[in-house]
């Protein structure tokens, strides 16, 4: 099973490299990994998307919280939470479709950032769900980049176990 | 107003701080101001070794032997490098130890300048934690927290990487506060817990302890032996455990897994309750996972979350230090609990006993060529168990386990999570420097002592009384024995006969004593010869090359289906995992 795991570090250089290491010395999976200061700047928060079976995730979790410059590791995916991604998406639609791509933009809140004669690169964030089945409309459109941050997440405040 | 000292000097001072005696190391370029302010120094001694693998060893020898953390000195590029296997053979094993290694100066990290490596890089997954120390003004604080990490929790090694101009640069001495947020170890077992393994342990029918080398590290000897005492359990050990409850009393097992004991290995299979303590179900223990210990319930107890159901499932899981968990258990056990388990156990420790009849731990004794675990049997015999014994990999280290006893801890001092042939020599170096009255005796084989051979030049010159008894095959006898049980006795590269060197010249080369022995009669005067002389010995012990570790648990095998030494070979070819 897919897994959202935060993790709260300390702001040190070689700490990304830790966390990499300890995936791949140990044959974990990262499907993403975001990184960013938090509103402290010598602490650091980590979202990683990963997979595996309870026992796997058990082990992933225990062996995040036994690395020194980690404070704090939460299995987003055992609470109630908002997960967010972003992703940039050039198109070069034809003619014909121009009008069609700022329609669906339009529909999933996308935001058109930069424009040329023959592209334009339309900024879209949401869940996983929305992100997938706004790349399947685009799809025909004509892709021609795509780059996504990899998820983040947050809890919801009354925070309740599942 | 404090005056500013060099780096060199802050971290002399810190080791002072943190009351160390002895740093083993090796100078070198981006080391020299160091070195040159630890040049006859009152206080610390420089144990200069012959190359840095054998000095990373021997500060693990002295932590082990005296349970304090070992102390390396090395420079940067190749010296540091050369510490990666001994840093590695410390963190399998959870030795608490500080390595100090030099570094190009800031400016120059990256520039692939002279004799740079990125060795914080390299020994990150090696270690418990490591640090490049960038600023001087942070370096006794990072020293403070290197030895507070490295000796709490599940010990392990710490690197520090010292730049050149760190060192040299200035600042004031201030010894500050220990503030970490993010490492709080977990020593207090929850209560609710050991309760909840106490009754199983009061109701069990069949239950074995298996003691691993958390409970030599926590210091949980006596606790572990008042609880096998009081609920009549039977204690079996891993190769790290051995020590951690005497070898010679009646409720030990002796070793279990690959070379374990026939019965040991018979019990845990047939056990209703597994209670490891501080081990961590390696797979030369366990077997196949699938199938150990069928119809057990597991109550682990260690400091390592990690460690618990990691490789099996576990039905009680302890988090904590292991003797303060003993010390709870044993009061539960003795406040709360009722004990019942009088009967069931006698018929429990009867089955025991005859498996213990059935397949005792032996070999063929001959009077004509010496069997390699004679030797060891006879080095208990006139030690008596009073002596802290080392041992390289292989053949010489599961004939220690088998037939020496241990009775106490931090008397076998052992590479067993990396297996490093050429561990035990300078180990044995370190002990003695621990504990310098003490009767030290590597236990070698003619393959693992070439790996640090070089440190004959350490032991002459400190005038250490180490003793190596080296059973010499001519062989790299384990690797032999996998060739000879699952290769068709293809003996790829493993025979040393033809150059294996005069071990008697090699050491009178050095200034030491060297023996030998070529008949069984003459193993017991030459061992007597060495512990009488207070110089370093090597004793070459012309050993039987044909003899084998037996009982052997086939790699990959459930831990009962064992190899005895009746059976030359097995019926069907077993296929070798590793």
């Amino acid at each position: 099973m897919r897994h959202t795991i935060s993790v709260l570090v300390e702001n040190k250089f070689g700490v990304l490299s830790r966390i990499s290491g300890l995936f791949s010395g140990r044959g974990y999976n990262i499907e993403s990994l975001s990184v960013g200061e938090t509103i402290d700047p010598q602490v650091s928060i980590m979202t990683i998307v990963t997979t595996g079976d309870d026992w796997v995730i058990e082990q992933i979790t225990k062996q995040l919280n036994k690395l020194i410059d980690v404070i704090k590791v939460t299995d987003m995916t055992e609470l109630d939470h908002v997960e967010r991604e972003m992703v940039l998406l050039k198109v070069s639609p034809k003619q014909e479709h121009k009008a069609e791509v700022l329609n669906i933009a339009g529909i999933f809140r996308g935001r058109i950032v930069d424009s040329s004669q023959k592209t334009y690169t339309i900024e879209i964030t949401g869940d996983e769900k929305k992100i997938e089945a706004f790349v399947e409309l685009m799809r025909p459109m004509g892709i021609k980049e795509f780059v996504r941050t990899g998820k983040v997440a947050i809890t919801r405040e009354g925070v309740k176990k599942k | 107003m404090h005056t500013k000292i060099t780096g060199a000097e802050i971290l002399v001072e810190s080791l002072k701080k943190e009351g160390v005696k002895y740093i083993f190391g090796y100078p070198g370029g981006v080391v020299l101001n160091i070195f040159d302010v630890l040049y006859e120094h009152k206080d610390l001694h420089l144990i200069l070794t012959r190359h840095e693998q054998g000095a990373v060893h021997a500060a693990d020898g002295f932590a082990r032997a005296s349970g304090k953390t070992g102390v390396a000195l090395v420079t940067s590029g190749p010296g540091a490098t050369n510490t990666v296997t001994g840093i590695a053979t410390a963190s399998m094993d959870s030795i608490p130890m500080v390595v100090f290694s030099g570094q190009v100066p800031t400016m120059l990290i990256g520039n692939d300048a002279f004799q740079e490596a990125d060795i914080v890089g390299i020994t990150r997954p090696c270690t418990k934690y490591n640090f490049l120390v960038k600023d001087v003004n942070d370096l006794s604080r990072i020293i403070k927290e290197a030895f507070y990490i490295a000796s709490t929790g599940r010990p392990g090694p710490v690197l520090i990487d010292l730049p050149k101009d760190v060192t040299v640069g200035k600042a004031d001495f201030v010894w500050p506060e220990l503030e970490m947020r993010s490492y709080k170890p977990t020593y207090e077992g929850n209560k609710w817990m050991i309760s909840q393994a106490a009754q199983l342990m009061a109701k069990s029918k069949k239950p074995v302890i298996i003691a691993g080398g958390g409970v030599i590290i926590s210091g949980a000897a006596k606790e572990l032996k008042e609880l096998a005492e009081h609920t009549d359990i039977p204690v079996t050990m891993t190769l790290m455990g051995l020590g951690g409850f005497p070898g010679s009393h009646k409720l030990s097992l002796g070793m279990l897994g690959m070379h374990g004991t026939y019965y040991a290995n018979k019990a845990v299979q047939d056990s209703d309750l597994i209670i490891a303590v501080g081990m961590r179900f390696d797979d030369r223990v366990t077997g196949k996972v699938d199938a150990f210990a069928p119809h057990a319930k597991i109550v682990h107890i260690d400091i390592d979350p990690t460690s618990i159901k990691k490789n099996v499932r576990v039905d009680v899981p302890v988090v904590g230090d292991v003797k303060r968990v003993l010390t709870v258990m044993n009061k539960v056990l003795k406040e709360e609990i009722k004990e019942q388990w009088d009967e069931v156990r006698k018929a429990w420790l009867k089955q025991i006993d005859a498996w213990r009849a059935e397949r005792p731990m032996s070999y063929t004794h001959s009077e004509e060529i010496i069997k390699p675990q004679f030797v060891v049997e006879k080095i208990y015999e006139l030690t008596k168990g009073d002596a802290i014994i080392t041992t390289e990999v292989g053949q010489n280290q599961m004939w220690t386990a088998q037939f020496y006893k241990f009775d106490k801890p931090r008397t076998l001092l052992t590479s067993g999570g990396l297996g490093t042939m050429g561990y035990g020599f300078p180990a044995a170096i370190g002990a003695q420097f621990a504990h310098p009255e003490k009767l030290v005796i590597d236990v070698a084989g003619d393959g693992s002592i070439q790996m640090n051979i070089q440190e004959l030049a350490t032991a002459v010159i400190n005038k250490l009384p180490v003793k190596v008894a080296i059973l010499n095959n001519r062989f790299l006898g384990m690797v032999r024995q996998w060739q000879e049980l699952f290769f068709d006795e293809r003996y790829s590269h493993t025979k040393l006969n033809d150059v294996v060197p005069d071990f008697v010249k090699i050491a009178e080369a050095y200034g030491a004593v060297g023996l030998r022995a070529t008949k069984p009669s003459e193993v017991e005067p030459v061992l007597k010869e060495a512990f009488r002389i207070k110089k370093t010995v090597f004793m070459d012990f012309i050993v039987d090359w044909k003899e084998k570790v037996y009982p052997m648990v086939p790699a990959g095998a459930p831990i009962d289906q064992m190899l005895f030494e009746q059976e030359k070979k097995p019926e069907k070819k077993l296929k070798a995992v590793k």
